[in-house]
């Protein structure tokens, strides 16, 4: 293994390692929204290089989320595939994640694949109760009608609820704002 | 010709793959200076017990609900639940192993799941509301009202924990819990308002859960929340004695021994399976 020193040259040579190691981490996609890269996603929170190896932070989008594995997986495997021998993928539960951090590349990916994005999440402090379903001012993906009607708060995945334009009868997905 | 080996199911059918792993797998668990291990555990093995028992006893509508949208509804309420209940049973067996039942030393079972499915009933920390059967749907909405406003506002208090994993557990659970109020109160106030039928049915669930509802020791900002609920419904809270809840000692009603053999029965069988 090459010693890098922080100076001159090996410092040049450690940030464009890093950068690669960066670029790759980014080309990793959710197992459940393909057309998302875990960075688009907001899952992806951090790629740096401590002594020759690549560490990765990543947050899971929910309690238990079945997903998180995979995704560590997929992160190890698509490093290794270009060379990078050690990787450890850590996980952090804090900050919680919340739909805001999905990318404006990944809100339009998500429009683009049909399926409503996220709008804004509610903010900290305590949580009101609402004795009225939430109204969420949403277009339709296909069309770009705003006369929605929300068909089930569940929809393809826990995390989508299904909605119907009245417009051009379509059904569509919206991922739910948390 | 059918190939035996296609008939057998590999991992490729599923989405995620066969293997449950550790839910606190990569995550730093060193418990912070200043944190008592043991009382940390003893606090996660209570809300992990809360959890896993009622979200048994939720699943236990999958197929069976009034309609398809509350179906789905109770299955990710207990899907949420089980999540939690992962998470909290890993952080008490990650701070406490002395809490994981001992199992034979070539065991493939994880110390959540020895947590889950080797503890007798006595040695579960659930309170009696969680464990009661599920009664009718009215009474399963009243339950899951009473129990949701209550987790909710011990979570909120957890998100400033020493601990940060329990700290950050509690940040993640408030959004889940926020939705299961939200969806039992709905339902209080539409069944209390609906029919008489379906209000006698609530104020039936309401007079069967109020003594072990009282025996609790919730926040007084629950009672805020209630309020707000009953108020909308109808609903006169009843005065009537607590009942002795022994929950949180190991001491429970048959109920949880009956759900235990129903949940435990597999992993029993099996000691050494892999899942
Ligand atoms: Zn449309």
């Amino acid at each position: 293994m090459t010693v890098l020193t922080k100076t001159g040259e090996g410092a040049a040579a450690l940030a464009s390692e890093l950068a690669r190691a960066r670029e790759v981490a980014e080309t990793v996609v959710d197992p459940e929204l393909p057309m998302l890269t875990l960075a688009d996603l907001g899952v992806l929170r951090d790629v740096a290089l401590t002594d020759g190896t690549v560490v990765v932070d990543i947050t899971p989008t929910y309690s238990g989320c079945p997903a998180m594995a995979t995704m560590r997986d997929d992160l190890v495997h698509a490093l290794h595939r270009e060379g990078f021998a050690d990787v450890r993928v850590r996980v952090a539960l804090s900050p919680a994640w919340t739909s805001d951090w999905i990318s404006e590349r990944g809100r339009a990916a998500l429009t683009e694949a049909g399926i409503s994005p996220p709008g804004p999440a509610r903010r900290e402090g305590p949580v009101l109760l609402a004795l009225k379903p939430a109204r969420r001012a949403i277009r339709c993906p296909l069309c770009a009608s705003a006369d929605v009607e929300l068909t089930s708060e569940f929809g393809s995945t826990a995390c989508k609820a299904l909605y119907r334009c009245r417009a051009c009868l379509e059904p569509f997905d919206h991922v739910k704002e948390i | 010709m059918i190939n035996d080996a296609d008939l057998l199911v590999n991992d490729a059918h599923w989405a995620f793959g066969t293997g449950f792993e550790d839910p606190l797998a990569g995550v730093d668990t060193t418990v912070p200076e200043g944190v008592d291990a043991a009382g940390l555990a003893r606090c996660c093995l209570m809300l992990g017990d809360d959890a896993l028992v009622l979200s048994q006893r939720l699943s236990e509508w999958c197929s069976r609900a009034p309609d398809l949208e509350e179906d789905i509804a109770l299955s990710n309420i207990a899907l949420d639940l089980l999540g939690q209940a992962r998470l909290l049973l890993a952080r008490a067996a990650a701070a406490d192993p002395s809490l994981v039942p001992v199992l034979p030393e070539d065991s493939p079972v994880p110390a959540e799941d020895a947590l889950a499915f080797f503890r007798d009933a006595g040695q579960f920390r659930n309170v009696v509301l969680a464990e009661l059967p599920n009664g009718d749907f009215a009474e399963t909405v009243t339950r899951l009202l009473l129990f949701s406003t209550w987790r909710l506002e011990v979570f909120e208090q957890l998100v400033t924990h020493a601990d940060t994993v329990l700290a950050a557990v509690a940040a993640k659970g408030r959004k889940e819990l926020s939705y299961h109020r939200d969806f039992s109160a709905r339902w209080f106030v539409t069944l209390a308002r609906g029919t008489e039928e379906s209000r006698r049915r609530v104020l039936t669930a309401v007079d069967a859960l109020w003594p072990w509802w009282s025996a609790l020791d919730v926040p007084a900002e629950v009672d805020v929340v209630l309020e707000q609920v009953f108020a909308a419904a109808r609903v006169e809270r009843p005065e009537v004695p607590p009942a002795e809840d022994g929950g949180r000692e190991g001491g429970h009603t048959a109920a949880l021994t009956d759900l235990l053999a129903d949940m435990q029965s597999v992993a029993r069988a099996h000691p050494r399976g892999l899942w």
